[in-house]
């Protein structure tokens, strides 16, 4: 998966977790939470979703990285190389 | 053991119980429930009589906010269990009341009725209402203390107006208070945004659909239920929890056991050592109630009664202990469910009626005194209920009656103790490792607090592989 693959990857799992989130206007340097309303139970849910869908995991230590959307394709980057975008909610 | 192996087998199929099980079986956990009884839902489950469906416990989904309402518990709850506002067909309040003689506190799902009441009431409290209010706004829900506060003691340092007082812990005890005379400061402030801050509501057709609708989408997620199923024994081994064993001598393996069957009665299963070790008989739950629902030929409304939830107290101090006797009928909560402004009002008009009651007396009854009991005690909790709503007698086509040993058979609670234990496991541990409390004893209660104590001891212990 490229980034950008990468960013739709992550934003699609918002969409499934938190439906009634607007995404729009999401940008990828701001953290998250200060954008739309994500706690940290939604977090759990993301690094659940990845998990299920990619078969990534993210030890808890590391949940940080996943703060912005920037982060969290430096994070997966490496980690979903040779992986296809899955999209649930297209 | 058996080689049929799961990654996590939850104990009970009540409200916590079922949340749990959907969110690990979202995440593809091989998950199994086992429910001791016939039916599920626990503390909040159903029943039919005479071709009618009754609510066991349900006066009102507490902690009720609007569609789109952004952070609430009820909106957490929803997005954790994918479930969508409008699933739930939730019929919001009337308006409800605090009725105290001579005085009453109306309100309803918007937090400005239940302040103007109160100013007006109680007009030299308005400041000290106000810093109650900024303080509770305020306070951490996330960071329980370690210890228990007393609520009355941080009342009486706000307001200096006892009857106030009174009347602020009435409704709040008696929606979930487990510890005599009081309720701990955590809860209070827990309650009182459950109560006050959003509000009452009623699924449609009662809790049952809610149910159906849970053990819809844990179906659907392959997750399995097993009724009429019974844990004899909760099997461990060098401090770890293993699996259960069943009523049959079948034994389950499971890498995490959750369960809902509260403290005691979990340290029960663990047998005698644990048991003793862990559980002071003290603070099993004291607290219980008898319940008499009165089916009528007209509703409330058409007897001048629009109240959907009525908390009330016949003097000035309102005193919430287990009585001496059968029944204390100075006080109670009187509910109208077809005072929820539901689309398809109820077929019959409905009138509950419950205050508090001594298991304990109840226990030592013959048959013959039990029924006769049950008759004199709705008698007297009447006496002092219809002056503050209406004597629903002359209209009655049906009634019937719960008291604590219904309770205590049909959710396995010691004592009947709708609220469980008077100390709570806010962190769900338990002496073993693996095995973990969630509903009632863990510390969050009603429909929607329960709920979520199984989804976040679910998330905490169960759903990420250590």
């Amino acid at each position: 998966m490229t980034r950008d693959e990468i960013i739709l990857a992550v934003k699609d799992i918002i969409t499934t977790i938190a439906p009634d989130e607007d995404l729009d206007g999401l940008n990828n340097t701001d953290p998250l939470r200060d954008q739309i309303e994500l706690d940290s139970m939604d977090f759990l849910d993301i690094v659940m979703e990845l998990r299920k869908r990619y078969g990534v995991q993210v030890p808890e230590e590391e949940y940080g990285v996943l703060n912005t959307l920037d982060g969290c394709a430096d994070y997966l980057l490496p980690k979903l190389e040779g992986q296809e975008l899955k999209m649930v909610n297209a | 053991m058996s080689n049929a192996r799961y990654d996590t087998i939850i104990i009970g199929a009540g409200m916590s119980g079922l949340a749990a099980g959907i969110r690990l079986a979202q995440y593809d956990q091989r998950v199994l429930i086992l429910e001791k009884h016939y039916l599920w839902g626990g503390l909040n489950s159903f029943y039919k009589r005479a071709g009618r469906r009754f609510d066991v416990g349900l006066h009102a989904l507490t902690n009720y906010v609007p569609k789109g309402t952004k952070g609430a518990p009820l909106s957490k709850l929803l997005r954790q269990l994918r479930l969508r506002h409008d699933d739930l067909e939730l019929a919001p309040q009337s308006y409800s009341e605090i009725a105290f003689p001579g005085t009453k506190l109306r309100f309803s799902n918007d937090f400005e009725l239940f302040r103007s009441e109160v100013h007006e009431r109680f007009p030299h409290q308005i400041e000290a209402f106000e810093r109650l209010v900024a303080e509770l706004d305020a306070y951490d829900m996330f960071s329980p203390p370690d210890t228990d506060i007393s609520a009355r003691e941080v009342l009486k340092d706000f307001i200096s107006e006892p009857l106030l007082v009174e009347m602020l812990l009435c409704p709040l005890c008696y929606y979930g208070s487990a510890r005599e005379g009081d309720v701990d400061w955590y809860q209070f402030a827990i309650l009182f945004k459950s109560l006050f801050n959003e509000g009452f509501a009623r699924p449609e057709g009662g809790i049952k659909p809610l149910l159906d609708l849970l053990i819809k989408r844990f179906a659907e997620l392959g997750g399995e239920l097993r009724m009429r199923t019974g844990v004899d024994a909760i099997v461990h081994k060098d401090g770890e929890c293993q699996g259960v064993r069943l009523a049959d001598g079948t034994e389950l393996e499971a890498n995490c056991v959750l369960s809902s069957a509260g403290w005691a009665e979990t340290m029960r299963m663990t047998g005698d050592e644990l048991y003793d070790t862990h559980v002071n008989e003290e603070e099993i739950g004291k607290l219980s109630f008898i319940e008499t629902i009165f089916v009528m030929d007209k509703t409330p409304a058409q007897l001048g009664h629009d109240t959907t939830i009525v908390f009330f107290n016949d003097s000035t101090e309102f005193d919430y202990q287990r009585p001496k006797t059968l029944i204390d009928p100075r006080s109670g909560v009187i509910c109208c469910p077809n005072n929820y402004q539901a689309k398809t009002p109820l077929k019959d008009g409905l009138y509950r009626v419950t205050t508090l009651a001594n298991y304990d007396r109840w226990k030592e009854l013959s048959p013959e005194a039990y029924s006769e009991a049950k008759l004199q005690s709705v008698e007297a909790a009447l006496q002092t209920a219809a002056p503050f709503s209406f004597d629903p007698r002359p209209h009655e086509i049906e009634r019937d009656c719960f008291t604590p040993l219904t309770v205590e058979r049909f959710t396995g609670k010691m004592a009947g103790a709708v609220y469980g234990a008077s100390r709570k496991r806010l962190d769900g541990r338990t002496p073993l490792e693996n095995l973990h409390i969630i509903g009632t004893d863990q510390g969050l209660l009603g429909v929607t607090g329960s709920m979520l104590s199984g989804i976040s001891i679910a998330n905490r212990y169960a759903l990420v592989p250590n």
